[in-house]
Order: C-alpha cells, then sequence, then structure tokens
C-alpha cells in the first residue's frame, strides 16, 4: 500500500493543476510583458490566478503579487517590513517555533542591529498572548507569527494578534505592522486577513506547483519591493511571471476554496483515525500536537518513546508509508527540531518523534494500515533495543 | 607555428624495473590514455623512454595535464614545445619560447640546462647549453643569466631528429601503474580513513573492487549515496570498478539478541571480513584492504586487530596501519575524498555502539559467541544479497 503522509513537506499535485500547467507551456507560453495576442493570452491566466487566490484568502486581488516560493515571499515581508523606513522602530516580534524562511532573515536583522523578542510556547506549541502583549511597544517594527505551526499543526491566535495590534497602533499612532507565515494554513482553516498587514503562502502545499509563492500585501501599506528589475507585480515583484506556476496555483487555489469544508473534513477523519488507533493500540507514546480545536486537520506530530525516528521512517518507507521526523539525523544535535526544543521536549523525545501530515486524498484505511505498521515498526525496534 | 601541445610525461619508478620496463610503460600509456579518453584529438605515445602527450590546441591543456597528474606511475609532466634538431631552429624556438614566458610572467633571468639523450649529436651538453643561451640573449633584450637562482630553467633535451624546450614540472603521484600488481577488494565505509587505504593500494598498482556495508533502515540511504558519491571520486584514480553493497542489518540483530554487548563491534567487523573474503575469492581478489589504523578506535587496538584478523585467510592490507589522523586526513584532502567523508550520515558501525566495547577481546571468548550464531549461513546469506553497483567517472 503507498500512504503518503508528508503533505505537510509538499503534496501531490491536482491533476487539473499538471493539465492546465502541461497547456501553458506547450500553447501558451508568451511573456505577459509581450504587446502581442501570445503575451495578452498569457497574461490573462495571471489574472485569473490572481483572483483565485484573493478569493481563497478573502481579499482582494490587488492586493496579491505572486513570488517564487514561500520563503522568497517571508524574506520579502520581514526585509520590506523593516527596511521601510528611517523612522519605524528597531524592533522585531517572533516566535520561537517558526520557519527557518522566517527565522534566518530576523537573525540577519538582528546582527545588524534589530532587537528580537522570540515568544515562547508551551508543551503544545501554544503562545501565551501575555508575553506578547507586554512585548509591543512604539519601536517594534514587526510582528511575525505563522498561522499553523509546520510540525505540530497548532494553529496560532492570528486574528487576536491582528486585533493587538491593531488596537495597539490605534491607541499610539504608531505602525506596527503584522505578518503571518500562512504557508501552511493556506486551504486547512478559514483565513481572516482583518488586520494582517502582510501573509505568505506557497504553492506546492495545496496541490499546486514548486516553484510558486505569494504574498498579500494590505492596500496602503508600502514596503520596498525586494526584487527589483522589470516591474512585473505592480512593482512589488520583477521577473518574468512564472506564467506555468501561476496558473497551477491558481487552479488549486479554486480547487481548495471549492470544497474546502469536505476537503478539511476529510483530512481531519484520516487524521482522527490515526491518531485514535496510536493512542489505543500503543504504549510510551506522546503526543505533541494539540487535540483540541486550536489543532490543524493537517499534522499530527508523535514522539515514540525510545526509538529513533529516522529509523522509523526508513523502516516505514520500506512498507510504503512516508512520513517525516523531529530530527533529521540523531547524531548531528544541530539536526534536532527547534520547534520540539522551544516545547520543552527533551532529547529523547525528540529523537523518537514522527510527523504525520494529512491531505483530503489519505483513507481510513490507509490510516488503519499505518497504525498496524508503526506498531509493529515501533514494538520491533524496542524489542531490538539500540544501545544508544 | 605549432598546432598541437606538447606534453612529456616522467614515468618515475617505472623505469627501474628491468626487464618489466616495456610492459610497465605499455600499462602507463594504457592508464594515461583511458584517463584522456573525454578529450577528442589527444596522442599518446611511449619514446625513447618518455611518454608524449600530443593535444590539439583547442583542448584545454590544464585539464589534461590534470587528469595525467592523477595516473599512479606518472612521476611529473612538463609542457614543452619541439623542434628540429639543429642549434639555429632550436635557438629560433627557445627565443620565442622566453618572449611568450617574458610577457606572460615578467620573467628577468633565466639558466639553460641542456642534454643530450642522443649522443650522435655532435656537440656536448654544456657546449648545447652555451650556443642556446647565447641565442636567448641576443634574442631577448631584457634576460640576464642567473645561473644560481634563474627565474626560469630552461630545458633543452635534444633526441633524435627531434629536440624539446620547457620548463617546470606538475608533479604526479608517483606509484606504479594500475593492473600492474593484482586486484585487492577494500572495505570501504564512508569515512575517512577507507577512501585513502583503497588509494594508496591502488598506487603501487592495484586494482580494487570495493565492498560497502550499510544497516538499512538504520541508516540512511543518503549514507549509501554517499559512499557511491566517494567511490566515484575514487574511480577517477582507480578506473571503473564495482562495490558490493551488503545490508548488514540481518547479522546485527542476531549478535544484538545472542551476545554480550561489549563485543558487537568486533563480532560485526568480523562477519565484515569474512564477507568481504567470500566476495573477494568470487572476484579473483588476493587481498583485503582496510582503513584500519592502529589504536585508533576500539575496535582497532593491538588487541582488536588479531581478533579481527583471525576471521579470515586472506592477507589483510591496512596501508594507514601507523599513520597519525592528521596525516590521513591531509592525504584526504590531497586526493579529494575529505570534503565526502566529512558528510554527517550515520554508517553501520555507528549502528548498536556499545557504551562500553571492549578493547582488549580475546579470541576464546569470541569464538564462543559466534558459536551461538549459524556463522555460515548468515555470511552466506548476506554474500547472496549483495546489491552490485558499477563505479564510473560520472
Amino acid at each position: 500500500m503507498f500512504v503518503y503522509l508528508d503533505n505537510s513537506s509538499t503534496t501531490k499535485p491536482y491533476e487539473q493543476v499538471v493539465e492546465i500547467m502541461t497547456k501553458v507551456l506547450r500553447e501558451d507560453f508568451g511573456n505577459p510583458s509581450s504587446l502581442h495576442t501570445l503575451g495578452i493570452d498569457s497574461e490573462k491566466y495571471v489574472k485569473a490566478a490572481r483572483k483565485s487566490l484573493a478569493k481563497a484568502m478573502g481579499i482582494s486581488s490587488d492586493d496579491f503579487y505572486f513570488t517564487s516560493c514561500g520563503t522568497e515571499s517571508d524574506n520579502a515581508a520581514i526585509f520590506g517590513a523593516c527596511n521601510g523606513s528611517k523612522h519605524k522602530g528597531k524592533k522585531i516580534i517572533t516566535t520561537k517555533v517558526e520557519h527557518p524562511a522566517v527565522l534566518e532573515p530576523i537573525r540577519r536583522l538582528e546582527m545588524a542591529g534589530f532587537e528580537v523578542t522570540y515568544l515562547d510556547v508551551d508543551r503544545k506549541c501554544h503562545l501565551n498572548m501575555e508575553q506578547l502583549k507586554s512585548a509591543i511597544s512604539k519601536d517594534t517594527a514587526l510582528i511575525s507569527v505563522m498561522a499553523i505551526n509546520n510540525e505540530t499543526g497548532t494553529i496560532m491566535p492570528i486574528n487576536e494578534i491582528a486585533e493587538t495590534k491593531e488596537r495597539f497602533n490605534k491607541e499610539h499612532g504608531c505602525q506596527v505592522i503584522f505578518h503571518t507565515d500562512a504557508v501552511q494554513a493556506l486551504g486547512k482553516i478559514p483565513l481572516k486577513m482583518n488586520g494582517v498587514d502582510i501573509a505568505s503562502v506557497s504553492g506546492h502545499k495545496i496541490h499546486g506547483p514548486k516553484g510558486i509563492g505569494g504574498l498579500y500585501i494590505k492596500k496602503g501599506l508600502s514596503i520596498p519591493a525586494y526584487m527589483i528589475g522589470g516591474g512585473q507585480e505592480h512593482n512589488m515583484r520583477s521577473g518574468t511571471e512564472n506564467t506555468a506556476g501561476i496558473a497551477g496555483f491558481g487552479i488549486a487555489a479554486d480547487i481548495c476554496a471549492e470544497g474546502f469544508e469536505t476537503r478539511t473534513a476529510a483530512m481531519k477523519k484520516a487524521k482522527q483515525r490515526l491518531l485514535t488507533g496510536l493512542k489505543s493500540e500503543m504504549k510510551d507514546i506522546y503526543i505533541n500536537s494539540p487535540e483540541d480545536d486550536t489543532a490543524s486537520p493537517s499534522v499530527l506530530n508523535v514522539s515514540f518513546i525510545g526509538t529513533r525516528g529516522e529509523v522509523l521512517l526508513h523502516t516505514l518507507e520500506q512498507e510504503g508509508i512516508f512520513v517525516s521526523t523531529g530530527s533529521a539525523c540523531s547524531s548531528n544535535k544541530k539536526g534536532q527540531s527547534h520547534v520540539l526544543t522551544a516545547m520543552g521536549l527533551s532529547p529523547k523525545e525528540i529523537e523518537g518523534t514522527i510527523r504525520f501530515s494529512f491531505s483530503e486524498f489519505n483513507t481510513e484505511e490507509e490510516m488503519d494500515y499505518t497504525v498496524e505498521k508503526v506498531k509493529e515498526t515501533v514494538n520491533k525496534f524496542r524489542r531490538l533495543g539500540s544501545f544508544r | 607555428m605549432n598546432e598541437q601541445n606538447i606534453l612529456i610525461v616522467r614515468c618515475g619508478e617505472v623505469a627501474l624495473k628491468g626487464m618489466n620496463k616495456p610492459y610497465f610503460e605499455r600499462m602507463l600509456v594504457d592508464r594515461i590514455r583511458r584517463n584522456l579518453k573525454a578529450f577528442s584529438g589527444v596522442d599518446v605515445k611511449r619514446h625513447e623512454g618518455l611518454i608524449f602527450i600530443r593535444a590539439e590546441k583547442n583542448l584545454d591543456i590544464d585539464s589534461i595535464i590534470k587528469e595525467t597528474a592523477k595516473v599512479f606511475g606518472v612521476a611529473s609532466i612538463s609542457k614543452a614545445i619541439e623542434a628540429e634538431s639543429d642549434l639555429d631552429t632550436i635557438g629560433t624556438a627557445a627565443v620565442g619560447y622566453m618572449n611568450e614566458l617574458i610577457e606572460s610572467r615578467g620573467v628577468k633571468t633565466f639558466k639553460v640546462e641542456a642534454k643530450r639523450a642522443d649522443k650522435n649529436f655532435p656537440i656536448k651538453s654544456p657546449e648545447i647549453g652555451r650556443i642556446i643561451g647565447a641565442k636567448v640573449l641576443i634574442g631577448c633584450k631584457v634576460l640576464k643569466v642567473d645561473v644560481h637562482q634563474p627565474d626560469v630553467l630552461l630545458h633543452v633535451d635534444v633526441r633524435h631528429d627531434r629536440c624539446y624546450i620547457y620548463e617546470g614540472k606538475v608533479n604526479g603521484f608517483g606509484g606504479l601503474p594500475l593492473g600492474t600488481n593484482g586486484k585487492g577488494m577494500v572495505l570501504l565505509s564512508g569515512g575517512i580513513d577507507s577512501p585513502v587505504a583503497a588509494w594508496m593500494m591502488a598506487k603501487r598498482g592495484m586494482l580494487i573492487e570495493a565492498v560497502h556495508f550499510h544497516s538499512y533502515p538504520y541508516t540512511s540511504p543518503r549514507a549509501q549515496q554517499k559512499v557511491e558519491e566517494l567511490a566515484q571520486i575514487l574511480s577517477t584514480y582507480c578506473g571503473r570498478f564495482k562495490m558490493h553493497v551488503i545490508n548488514l542489518l540481518p547479522i546485527q540483530e542476531q549478535i544484538v539478541a545472542n551476545c554480550p554487548e561489549d563485543e558487537t563491534t568486533i563480532l560485526v567487523r568480523r562477519f565484515m571480513m569474512r564477507i568481504a573474503e567470500k566476495i573477494a575469492e568470487k572476484k579473483e581478489c588476493m587481498m583485503l584492504i582496510t582503513g584500519e589504523n592502529l589504536g585508533q578506535v576500539a575496535s582497532q587496538t593491538a588487541e582488536s586487530l588479531v581478533v579481527t584478523d583471525a576471521s579470515v585467510s586472506k592477507p589483510v592490507m591496512r596501508p594507514l596501519i601507523a599513520m597519525d589522523k592528521v596525516d590521513i586526513m591531509d592525504k584526504a584532502k590531497e586526493i579529494g575524498t575529505y570534503e565526502k567523508s566529512i558528510e554527517p550520515y550515520e554508517d553501520c558501525c555507528t549502528v548498536f555502539l556499545p557504551k562500553h566495547p571492549t578493547t582488549k577481546p580475546r579470541l576464546e571468548r569470541i569464538l564462543e559467541s559466534e558459536s551461538k550464531l549459524d556463522c555460515i549461513g548468515l555470511i552466506e546469506a548476506a554474500v547472496e544479497s549483495a546489491e552490485v553497483i558499477d563505479i564510473d567517472v560520472e
């Protein structure tokens, strides 16, 4: 049986996505900037896709810009928000559990003199809003908090943060910018962009293609462009448009938005089946993902105490099950997940961690098979023991 | 005036091999041709105890030198020009050659070193030197002679009907041509040592074949990919070879389940040796080669080596045995395997690593532990399961 449970890494493109991309590459390959009809034809795909993304995110299509990936979106947002004006503050608030595409740009700004507050999380990767409220000040240039954590699936309180920021800005007459990395959230939870200034999304996490991302920038917010050149994307992102990627991203966004309820319900069902199965069949496991309404339907993170994630991963792949781990290589300390570390898990717990991440295509039958194989694998590992 | 670049290749030790000399030289020419097969328009020929490479002008001569220098048996290489063997022609060629060096390197002083392989040439070597030196002084006004520390030591090598003019040389690794000293089976891990060990034996003319052990799923498939890439680096020196890849996990599981914990590593090593020996027999390898190094880790103490050695009857070559780790690392850097070797993937030796491995194993005890296992069956199954990979330069 083939069971793909690594959908937070990347998803399988929808058939319709592959079709439209092939068509764009084969036939409608023009440059949208060209004046002739080939150019105009290809521009139509870009316009349509922009509308699809805007609809999926509940925003105006004028405020959406295509980029090359989620990482570029995060970089553009962070450097843009912090380098916009000399009069802005030099403080940044973020969390310890952001994706490296957010943490690394912020670290670079920190080296350049910005003061950064890294918010703590609890055992289920929840933020403490009070800590955020006390960190925010008139010198804050940027708050960057992800919408859903990619390793645990914890839904972050972005609406609450947005409200807090709005209120603070009003009371103090300042311009704190709120960016959210919504790469893992699009298509998984209903997104509300009220009070959000900038949001990053990515094509390949919603069954679209790799190499395409997007950025929502609230109307009126002026940030300098990250890529400059030919002035595409209303001067916000120069470079000839990846028309095939954009078209594919658009179709994926359409499909996601159309059947949002049924699709997320299917993920939830698969996840619940796996969770229930693991909990009833196995001992000494720890569920790192939340189990309340702050849990994304897309991710389940579990520590199998006394095992090694990478070994489980390779054993499971022999059974056709594809997952990911909380640490890349146990002999390499750097490989241990910064998210699980911030959540207070011990190195031993992190070592035995597996992330299962779901799509609408996962079935209950697949989950029963997975429970059986995980159980076998973990039991074998524990029986054999490892001296380490 | 030259349509070709000429390289003079000196054969070092090969020249000492008496009656076998033509054989060694033929092997060397063959190896150089193989290393240069990617370049079309290259001619490699043996002539009067030297090897001449003639390459079309449009070919990248520095790459050709680099590839030739990797051939074992090559002592050094010089880029030369060629002239008819009469003094006027040689003089004109030497002036042209020096003028180019003045232009490219700002050479100011020189000295001529002449040699006369053709003893029928009417003028003796020192005299040739003086005559050509005088011609160069007249032809290149900016140059002066400096017999002690010249910027350029200009070699004039007069041979039958041809003369070669060159300066400087690129050193090869020396050694003997591949294939002149049998075939060995190297136990290749992903570490720093074993590729160097294989390289050193190959340098003495030994063809190699490799066996690699992993413990998938306890080791990553990327670790195996890394070993393949290491082997590819080796093959730029050692030619094409086969690598036998074997999953050791079934054996490790049996050992862990049945034998004392502190003996795990030494028991695993004895299995590796015996499996390698079996494959070596099938593939007509005369010896085993390991990267073992006295005292480096618990399994390489004198006592451990004795116990490991007792597992096989074929001779085990351990070319690194008395080297210091830093020297092995330097060698690995020199041959270009170091950067690949230090990529952090676990190999099968670090899986099931006991907390306190025995450093002084006793053979009787080890044999007793092995008696609890179906050694022959396990070894046969492992040999049967080998996956064979062709290793070649990309």
